[in-house]
């Protein structure tokens, strides 16, 4: 089970080297992590998403919870969110069929051209992990040669449909 | 009217304002500017032989005294030699400041000498750390550790200081008051959870309270005896528990665990509600976790959330300080008392009281029953890891909290002997007993200089069976008795007692046992008691690693 976590943390050097410390040392799984400043430059965002039961995952915010330098964590799947992940991928073209059908794909796919070769095409793409995820899978019949992503960003919403309906914890 | 100072004084000036009556350490190239500065300041420093004991005397002086321990160190190996002494205090939740010197803040990371990332070899044994690059947030981040150590759920806190910014100056403010916005401990539990365990305790047949370390570090003893009494609740306690609750109380089961009572464990695994207060469902503590209180509903409270739920799901949580909830909990829980549980506990007590052989020769528990009457149970004990360990925990009576400091978690050789000195200083007028192993005291050997020189009077028993004791238990039961590397050949710790300048005793005779000690009590200096017992004596009961609690080897005595 993945589940999204935002954790607001304190701009600080050093605080990465705690987060990721703080996983390898307990055994968490990251599947992805992204940091970038806030709205304050005194706090860093990190997405974080994490694969695990729900006992892990409990652990997992306590333990967060836990480090100085971690101002609040939130359990996003537990609210209205939405995901964004910005992915390149690079694909070998053999001929022009390839690359007009490529493009042809990028552009269905709302994707862009971000580099165009002799022998290879670069696309990049915004969107929801489950649409990078289909994009790649189009294109890996033309020989995928390389793919750089983001890892998840997410931010709590005002409109969006509850994607997950979890039970709320008690206390 | 404030003047300049330099990072140095500054720290120096910071401790005195935390109240700091005591520092362990040892100086070095990186931390000159820092001893420069204790020079002649009115903070009592004690020099050890080794770093590592620096860091375990602070965790004696913060268990024995409640306040924290500070230690300095240089940098390099100076602070590395700390970490085991860290990591030990880590585990067991003991608040103590540690300050390293650092290389000047422009060399950090190009391999100048005795450089360490002790920031981020620390990281994982901190409750937090710090590295102070900028003199003007020194004084605060000292506040801000001396707050994060001992509050909460306490533990060690690691500064790391470059010499430069031990010379750098600025003006000395001693912030008042600190605001670290990720860090709020909770110290009262949910009105509502509290409720909730007043209504299961009420319904419960056989309960049995378990307390841990965290009763101590609470300050809670009185209201968890009052709260066992009014519930007549039998009560059990893990090794860090120890004195938070009076041995000779008729609820008392002594410890669980491993080498728990079979009362105990008997209590544990019948009970239908398990009441843990301050503890954290260690694995020497459960046995076989899924077996562990089988019948039991489990109520636990524990200032740290995420000791929650950890190892064994809890069907109540309170998260909250310990006396704060049972303060709360007394106003409103009944318990109608029922002779059959009890009854049923003084069964099991009489069939399966802890035992030994109890003939002439020099047997370890012996040894510690004679300390323990010899002291009217009024002393401090400090223990090493192993067998002794295990001894002093059965067979001395604990009474009050703060006065049994042992390696819980981390199970450190080498422990006792300097954080016995912490103790003693910290409480000059109690007596400190080191209750050791010929393997372990041997870790921390050279600290009989440090007391011997500094007048820090602890009386040490060695039980001395020349072997690693515990890991030979292990090798005769699990290991067809291949005795690897487990039998020790000794120096003479009489002599080293004396070339030390400490006095040194020699015991080979049961009926030498009690004169020994009471001369030992007596002696105004270090006394290294050397107890020559029996070799092979087991630790009984035991619970094999991974079995159920009640799945118990008696005693063969």
């Amino acid at each position: 089970m993945k589940q999204t976590i935002s954790v607001l943390v304190e701009n600080h050097p050093g605080v990465l080297a705690r987060i990721s410390g703080l996983f390898s040392a307990r055994g968490f799984n990251i599947d992805s992590l992204a940091v970038g400043e806030t709205e304050d430059p005194t706090v860093s965002r990190m997405t974080i998403v994490v694969d695990g039961d729900e006992r892990t995952l409990e652990q997992v915010k306590k333990q967060l919870n836990k480090l100085i330098d971690v101002i609040t964590v939130q359990d996003l799947t537990k609210t209205k969110f939405i995901d964004r992940e910005l992915i390149l991928i690079k694909v070998g073209v053999q001929n022009s069929k390839d690359r007009a059908q490529i493009i042809e794909i990028a552009e269905t796919m709302k994707a862009n051209v971000a580099d165009l070769g002799l022998h290879t095409i670069t696309i990049e793409a915004v969107g929801e992990t489950s649409h990078v995820e289909n994009l790649i899978e189009l294109l890996r019949q033309f020989g995928i040669k390389e793919i750089v992503r983001t890892g998840k960003i997410a931010m709590e919403v005002e409109s969006k449909e509850k994607t997950k309906t979890t039970e709320e914890e008690e206390e | 009217m404030t003047t300049k100072m330099n990072g140095a004084k500054i720290l120096v000036e910071s401790l005195k304002k935390e109240g700091v009556g005591a520092v362990f350490g040892y100086p070095g190239g990186q931390a000159l500017p820092l001893f420069d500065a204790l020079y002649g300041s009115d903070l009592k420093f004690y020099l050890v032989r080794h770093e590592q004991a620096a860091a375990h005397a602070a965790d004696g002086y913060a268990r024995a005294t409640g306040k924290p321990g500070v230690c300095i160190a240089t940098s390099g190996p100076g602070a590395t030699n700390l970490v085991t002494g860290i990591a030990t205090a880590y585990m067991d939740s003991i608040p103590i400041v540690a300050i390293t010197g650092q290389v000047k803040t422009f060399m950090i990371g190009n391999d100048a000498f005795q450089e360490a990332d002790i920031i981020g070899i620390t990281r994982p044994i901190t409750k937090h750390n710090y590295l102070v690059k900028d003199v003007n947030d020194l004084a605060r981040t000292v506040k801000e550790a001396f707050h994060i150590a001992s509050t909460g759920r306490p533990g060690p806190v690691l500064i790391d200081l470059p010499s430069d910014v031990q010379l750098a100056e600025t003006e000395f403010h001693y912030p008042h008051e600190i605001q670290i916005r990720g860090y709020k401990p909770t110290y009262c539990g949910h009105p509502g959870q509290i409720r909730r365990a007043a209504k299961m305790i009420a319904e419960s047949k056989r309960p049995v309270i378990y307390a841990g370390g965290g009763v101590i570090l609470s300050g809670a003893a009185k209201e968890l005896r009052e709260f066992a009494e009014k519930i007549n609740s039998p009560l059990t306690m893990t090794l860090l528990g120890l004195g938070a609750f009076p041995a000779d109380h008729e609820l008392s089961l002594g410890m669980l665990g491993m080498h728990g009572t079979g009362y105990a464990n008997h209590a544990v695994q019948n009970c239908d509600m398990l009441i843990a207060i301050g503890a954290r469902f260690d694995d020497r503590v459960t046995g076989k976790i899924d077996e562990f209180a089988p019948h039991a509903k489990i109520i636990h409270i524990d200032i740290d959330p995420s000791a929650i739920s950890k190892s064994v799901a809890v069907d109540l949580p309170i998260v909250g300080d310990v006396k704060c909830v049972l303060s709360e909990l007394l106003k409103i829980v009944h318990r109608p008392h029922d002779k059959e549980w009890t009854d049923k506990i003084v069964e099991w007590k009489e069939k399966h009281p802890l035992n030994y052989k109890r003939d002439d020769k020099l047997r370890p528990q012996y040894v510690i029953e004679q300390i323990c009457e010899a002291t009217k149970g009024d002393a401090i004990i400090a223990t090493d890891v192993g067998q002794h360990q295990m001894w002093t925990a059965q067979w001395y009576k604990f009474m009050r909290p703060r006065e049994l400091l042992s390696s819980g978690g981390l199970g450190t050789m080498g422990y006792g002997f300097p954080a016995g000195m912490g103790a003693k200083v910290g409480r000059p007028d109690s007596q400190v007993f080191v209750i050791s192993g010929d393997g372990s005291f041997q870790m921390n050997i050279q600290e009989l200089s440090t007391a011997v020189v500094n007048n820090i009077q602890v009386k040490i028993a060695i039980l001395n069976n020349s072997y690693l004791g515990m890991v030979r238990q292990w090798q005769e039961f699990f290991y067809g008795k291949r005795y690897s590397h487990t039998k020790l050949e000794n120096p003479d710790f009489v002599k080293i007692a004396e070339a030390y300048g400490a006095a040194g005793i020699r015991i080979e005779k049961k009926e030498e046992v009690r004169p020994a000690i009471e001369k030992a009590m007596h002696t105004k200096n270090v006394v290294v008691m050397d107890f020559k017992v029996e070799g092979e004596e087991n630790v009984y009961p035991m619970v094999p690693a991974g079995k159920r609690l009640d799945d118990m080897i008696g005693s063969m005595a």
